[in-house]
């Protein structure tokens, strides 16, 4: 599925605040398996998610999908079949489009955006039960701006937009940080029946340690661009809060929580 | 009366160029000085073609064309040049002061002559009553057309695409397409419309001049945001229906001051005073989607 082989970043080179942050790094994740990464800041989740995406190049390695190098594929060829959840609620949907609007986009993806009709009106139904499913009551907003919701609700629609569409991976960068305990509760709870449901493999950095130990099939922790705990299968079920924050002190990393 | 019909006039085929910086500001969030020299260029290419005998009416599709190929420069430069949008629009429009010459052959180029878009044997058909409207009828046919047009684009996936990539360019990535040709189509289809309003404009005063373009992205960005500020609150009314209102409210605006005793050569003077104006009053909302935390 994603394969990750021989990674290696270094940030600003040749210059006094040079950073090597990955060095030879090899992460496989198979097919429908939910990961949680987990580790402080500057440990190099974000980057990892970034080379996934192509946002950020790797000095070297190879990032496969499939099976097929991705690694000089552009960032947006990169999302045919990857669907990705950013920290802002606001970098999923179009703020001055009304949410039919952005449901009609992300519909689509995949398709020629040429000059049929934006919104299939035989399609508003089938709208209307994916967004009831949310119980955000968004089913009724079909036509209200999207920059009019709230945090939650715009980040319950970013999360329905990324995987509308058949995708095969999920990146989910800190999905739930903006969001209120209650809401990003809601949200998380979502996250997890979609990704069961639709058996996507998934990467999800979070900072909610209790949502790493609840959620997914897999933990990572990061260190200093390293792997530095790999729980799977059964450990990973077992696995609570208390542990996940007792590894992270034992890194030293000085971990709030 | 005759005031009133100029202004609707010139309202009307400004209304032409509001349209196309709708795209360009409102809809793409993108500074595109190219269209202060799409303007003449289509002036050029309406007063050149009309000369050599070709029919009024043909040389506007010509110079909608050219006008999409200048915003084809313009894009290509910043999408695949990487130069940041306000200079590409800027290198264009430099470059195409040249080309606006070598197309005129000459900085000024009258077409007194011979008939135009207004008068030719269709418009010296017209009853005595309706003859003083002639050109409003024309123009207004023209406005239409494109409003309806651009209405119809903008509810097509090709337009969500489009309104999607001024509005939030990740989500465009995520759509797995190049927000780039989706800016650059955008960038083409906003100087067609430009250099279309140039085109009628010659017609329409049967001149060419180099300078007629300068200020006109002052114009056209001070009829989007009359139109946006003054008319987008009233429900249901599209865009584009409110700025061209904007476009004819900012030409009578200007030529209020300057029936007030201002001379024709304030006219710049009064575009720009009156631009700041609306500026400071209407305090112009951004909308951008902030940057990843």
């Amino acid at each position: 599925m994603l394969e990750m082989q021989g990674i290696y970043k270094t940030y600003l080179p040749g210059t006094v605040n040079e950073t090597r942050l990955f060095c030879n790094l090899f992460l496989k994740v198979p097919k429908g398996q939910f990961v949680s990464v987990v580790g402080s800041n500057g440990s190099g989740k974000t980057s990892l998610l970034n080379i996934i995406c192509g946002q950020t190049r790797p000095d070297s390695g190879w990032v496969m999908l499939y099976g097929q190098d991705i690694s000089k594929e552009k960032e947006h060829r990169r999302y045919a079949r990857v669907g990705r959840v950013y920290q802002n609620p606001a970098m999923g949907t179009c703020g001055g489009m009304t949410l039919l609007e952005n449901i009609s986009l992300a519909d689509n993806k995949g398709h020629g955006y040429g000059l049929t009709p934006g919104t299939v009106k035989a399609r508003i139904p089938y709208y209307k039960s994916l967004l009831a499913r949310l119980h955000l009551g968004l089913e009724d907003k079909l036509y209200m701006r999207a920059e009019a919701l709230s945090g939650g609700q715009r980040q319950a629609m970013a999360l329905l937009m990324a995987t509308m569409t058949p995708i095969s991976f999920l990146i989910l960068d800190e999905h739930t940080a903006a969001l209120d305990p209650k809401t990003a509760e809601v949200i998380m709870k979502l996250t997890n029946e979609l990704v069961r449901e639709k058996q996507l493999a998934t990467l999800m950095v979070t900072h909610n340690l209790r949502h790493a130990a609840a959620y997914g099939d897999r933990l990572l922790m990061f260190d200093a661009g390293k792997i530095v705990q790999d729980i799977q299968g059964g450990e990973k079920a077992a696995l609570k809060a208390e542990d996940v924050f007792a590894l992270f002190t034992r890194l030293g990393a000085g971990y709030g929580g | 009366m005759n005031m009133v019909i100029g202004v609707l006039e010139q309202g009307f085929i400004y209304a032409l160029l509001a349209m196309g910086v709708l795209i360009t500001y409102r809809i793409l969030d993108f500074p595109d000085l190219t269209v202060d020299s799409s303007f003449p260029l289509g002036a050029a290419i309406s007063a050149v073609l009309t000369l050599n005998g070709t029919p009024p009416a043909l040389t506007l599709p010509i110079a909608l064309l050219a006008g999409g190929a200048a915003g084809l420069i313009t894009g290509l430069i910043h999408v695949k040049c990487g130069v940041r949008d306000l200079l590409s629009g800027i290198i264009t429009m430099t470059a195409l002061y040249s080309v606006n010459l070598r197309v005129a052959g000459r900085a000024n180029l009258p077409i007194y002559a011979g008939d135009t878009l207004f008068l030719n044997e269709w418009t010296r058909g017209f009853p005595p009553w309706l003859a003083p409207y002639s050109k409003l009828i024309i123009i207004l046919f023209i406005v239409a057309l494109v409003k309806i047009i651009l209405d119809l684009f903008l509810k097509t996936k090709a337009g969500y695409l489009l309104r999607a990539v001024g509005d939030n360019p990740s989500v465009v990535a995520a759509l797995n397409k190049d927000g780039g040709y989706v800016k650059i189509q955008g960038l083409m289809i906003a100087n067609a419309f430009c250099a279309l309003a140039g085109a009628v404009m010659c017609q329409h005063q049967r001149f060419f001049d180099i300078s007629m373009g300068t200020g006109t992205l002052v114009t056209g960005l001070a009829s989007v945001i009359i139109g946006l500020n003054m008319f987008s609150k009233l429900p249901r009314l599209k865009n584009t229906l409110a700025v061209i209102a904007g476009s004819i409210l900012y030409k009578a605006c200007v030529s209020a001051a300057l029936s007030l005793g201002l001379a024709p050569t304030d006219l710049r003077l009064i575009t720009a005073a009156l631009f700041l104006v609306i500026l400071i009053l209407g305090k112009t909302r951004v909308r951008k989607v902030k940057p990843h935390a």
